[in-house]
């Protein structure tokens, strides 16, 4: 019970003045003119009305997403650093990297001798407004810049991780790991997959699976885009977020992930979309040039996605600005970087952020945003989402953690389930110098985007939103390992190994994913 | 019931592991260690929490020696192999801060001279394991105030330095956010290079380490020191 008034004590702190607050406030008191309201039964008729006017589900919505981002009541004694992560050698890695990054960004700065920040002047801002709806058409020179990290420098980084405590004299065996990553996070097997996601079962309807063409769509389709329809009527998250697990019907994706997510499009987010753009038009920081750089390495590149390019700049740009996301770093195991204005080090009156949201792109950066530009054509809207989205789960996927859905926790997942259940394949590729994890960290790191065609990718991250987790990811990489497998087992290299799985673009994730988890023995 | 606890001086052994086999080096590991929690001579305490961060230790029982004013010394298990690590072999809960209250023990913890904690850990795949930050709490009468449960917890949250304190007033600020868009329409229309930004940075202090916050002023974020942003390097 303790723990409970805790975490309601906590939530209202959250949503006490928050805009949404201040409109029911004003409802109610707008309600209060009603003849239906009644001065001795004041409580309960007002209760009644925020109820029948939807107020009260916009605030269980609101309750439920705050819950999703809840840490666990903390002990007394747990320092701050302990929230972000518990294990303390997880917690110096994840530092030691940082540092690194930041260094690179540093040197870079000094190098091309282009300032982290500045203010643009009166003409460039004007320039800029103008051209905001196309900044693709920008000719200017990125050659210089280069990304400051890629997920292959990052991977060594998550080979090398080790705990001092860890008693690994035991040399090489069956029972040992024969993976890259060699920290001993708990992570669940077959058996225990097949309880959590029950609902993607041999025997339960999908979308992905059971809305094929040679279907009847009375057979599972129409009921379930019905069921949906329902859903988004009655515009509740928890509902949406447990329907979404069978998959989305397309025409219904866009408002059931807003609405699993509490991402609003009010007058108000709208509003802050501007303030963040003004940001954009204001300030011209060096993480611009990485975001401009990255989306042409990348999603510029990619027959899906190049016609959203101006999408792409439009919310990573804000993004950047967006200081809210600087709350995610309390349960984040990653530490924003700092600095100081006009050179004042040490003076915290002039520190500051940098970027303001703390989060320094990488290479592939751009690709968690690419997906949704096919959801949202509203910015303002498809920034909301983006925004929820990375400081629920992506965020996971580039920091040191021993979170259940962080990369470590996803790498070492994947080896597992591969070792278990395809060890002729793991021991194979090992002797060939090919470990598994070298070719499908990059695919994990940026949860497939970019690898599977568009509507595939989509049922992929309707699963992750279902079940509030990316462990969904790991298993469809050891799926695809299974499905490639009597290939894998001729090839003699690397090189080979990577030949056979370079195009994924064919691939039915859902039948990969329930093969794998419902049809394979154990 | 409120009870004010004070944390009690204590001398802490350093742990025993026990060994099977005669000569060190001969002994094998048995997973099992004890650290014994010495308290002040000659003034027993009613125990209301013990409090420790673990330390690859998978499982904890207490043992307490206790002395009662008219009778002998006598050793009382007050916890039976409470599970801090689900799976010993696996780092959950391996680094987690715990407490156990007077309310989970066997016995009443009171008159207690010594305290006995036998460590297991089965698993070989950890070098050492241990208890650190070991803290015991004296039980202490209620306070003459009657405090609701809901309301301490909440009082335990303000504590919390992290959390934003006073919080403005929402007709005001949609009020200056209106007048902040009017300016920023204002700034576009005329182009000069004066900046609109506002001083928002707030700095907390947690422990050791100094938080800069910029502040979240009811969806208004400015990220800004006084308009400028001019930053050059990162510090590391």
């Amino acid at each position: 019970m303790d723990e409970l008034s805790v975490s309601i004590a906590h939530i209202v702190q959250r949503l006490r003045g928050s805009s949404l607050h201040s409109q029911i406030e004003r409802h109610a008191k707008e309600c209060l003119h009603q003849p239906d309201i009644k001065l001795d039964s004041l409580k309960e008729d007002v209760r009644t009305f925020l109820k029948t006017t939807g107020w009260e589900r916009k605030l269980q919505n609101a309750v439920y997403r705050e819950l999703h981002v809840l840490q666990p009541p903390h002990h007394l004694s747990a320092p701050p650093e302990h929230l972000k992560e518990p294990l303390a050698y997880m917690r110096t890695a994840q530092a030691c990297w940082e540092r690194r990054v930041f260094k690179s960004l540093n040197s870079m700065s000094s190098e091309l001798e282009v300032p982290l920040a500045r203010m643009r002047p009166a003409a460039e801002q004007k320039d800029l407004t103008d051209k905001w709806n196309e900044m693709g058409t920008d000719e200017s020179d990125l050659s210089r810049f280069r990304p400051v990290y890629a997920p292959k420098d990052f991977l060594e980084v998550l080979i090398g991780l080790r705990n001092p405590n860890h008693n690994s004299s035991d040399g090489v065996s069956a029972k040992s790991h024969w993976g890259l990553i060699q920290v001993p996070l708990n992570v669940r097997d077959i058996k225990q997959l097949r309880q959590t996601y029950a609902e993607l079962s041999l025997t339960c309807g999908q979308l992905g699976i059971d809305d094929n063409a040679h279907i009847h769509p009375d057979l599972f389709e129409n009921e379930y885009v019905q069921m949906g329809n329902k859903v988004v009527l009655e515009q509740n998250s928890a509902a949406s977020q447990q329907y979404i697990r069978q998959g989305c019907p397309t025409e219904l994706r866009a408002e059931l992930w807003a609405l699993t997510l509490n991402a609003t499009n009010q007058p108000q987010d709208v509003m802050y979309y501007e303030q963040l753009k003004a940001g954009v038009i204001q300030h011209d920081l060096l993480v611009d040039n990485l975001v401009y750089k990255d989306v042409k390495l990348t999603a510029s590149n990619d027959d899906y996605y190049f016609v959203f390019e101006d999408f792409l700049y439009q919310v990573l740009l804000c993004f950047s600005r967006d200081t809210t996301v600087l709350e995610h770093f309390k349960y984040n195991s990653a530490t924003p970087p700092k600095s100081y204005i006009e050179g004042k080090v040490g003076d915290e009156q002039c520190a500051v952020f940098y970027p303001p949201n703390g989060v320094i792109p990488f290479h592939g950066f751009s690709m968690y945003v690419a997906p949704l530009c096919y959801l949202y054509n509203e910015p303002s809207k498809l920034y909301s989402v983006f925004r929820e989205m990375y400081v629920r789960y992506f965020f996971r996927l580039h920091s040191i953690s021993s979170s259940p859905s962080g990369i470590v926790s996803l790498c070492l997942q994947f080896e597992w389930l591969l070792q278990t259940h395809l060890p002729q394949l793991f021991y194979h590729l090992r002797q060939i110098g090919a470990q598994p994890l070298r070719i499908a960290f990059k695919w994990m790191v940026r949860a497939f985007s970019g690898y599977l065609s568009t509507d595939q990718l989509l049922l992929l991250w309707d699963r992750i939103l279902g079940y509030d987790s990316l462990e969904v990811v790991a298993v469809l990489a050891a799926a695809v390992f299974a499905f490639r497998a009597e290939n894998l087992m001729e090839v003699t290299s690397l090189a080979s190994a990577e030949a056979v799985l370079a195009d994924l673009s064919t691939l039915k994730v859902m039948p990969l994913i329930q093969i794998f988890l419902f049809a394979t023995a154990v | 019931m409120s009870t004010s606890c004070d944390a009690v001086s204590c001398s802490i052994k350093p742990a025993v592991h026990l060994h099977i086999g005669h000569a060190p080096s001969n002994a094998a590991r048995s997973g099992v260690c004890v650290v014994d929690v010495h308290l002040p001579f000659g003034k027993p305490v009613n125990i209301e929490r013990i409090s420790f961060k673990n330390f690859y230790t998978a499982s904890l029982s207490v043992r307490l020696l206790t002395k009662e004013p008219t009778s002998l010394c006598k050793w009382l298990t007050a916890i039976r192999d409470v599970s801090l690590m689900e799976n010993p072999h696996c780092e959950d809960g391996a680094q987690d801060y715990c407490s156990l209250i007077r309310e989970q023990m066997l016995v009443e913890p009171d008159h207690v001279v010594q305290i006995r904690l036998i460590l297991r850990q089965p698993s070989a795949t950890w070098t050492t394991f241990d208890l650190e930050e070991i803290n015991i709490y004296t039980h202490t009468h209620q306070d003459s105030e009657e405090v609701s449960d809901w309301l301490s917890e909440l009082t335990l949250v303000d504590q919390d330095p992290d959390h934003v304190q006073e919080l403005p007033d929402s007709q005001s600020v949609s009020c200056s956010i209106q007048q902040m868009l009017a300016l920023t329409e204002v700034m576009k229309n005329n182009q000069n290079s004066s900046s609109i930004g506002r001083y928002q940075v707030t700095h907390t202090h947690t422990h050791t380490h100094t938080h800069t916050r910029a502040r979240v002023f009811n969806n208004v974020c400015m990220f800004q020191v006084n308009g400028c942003y001019d930053v050059n390097l990162l510090s590391l």
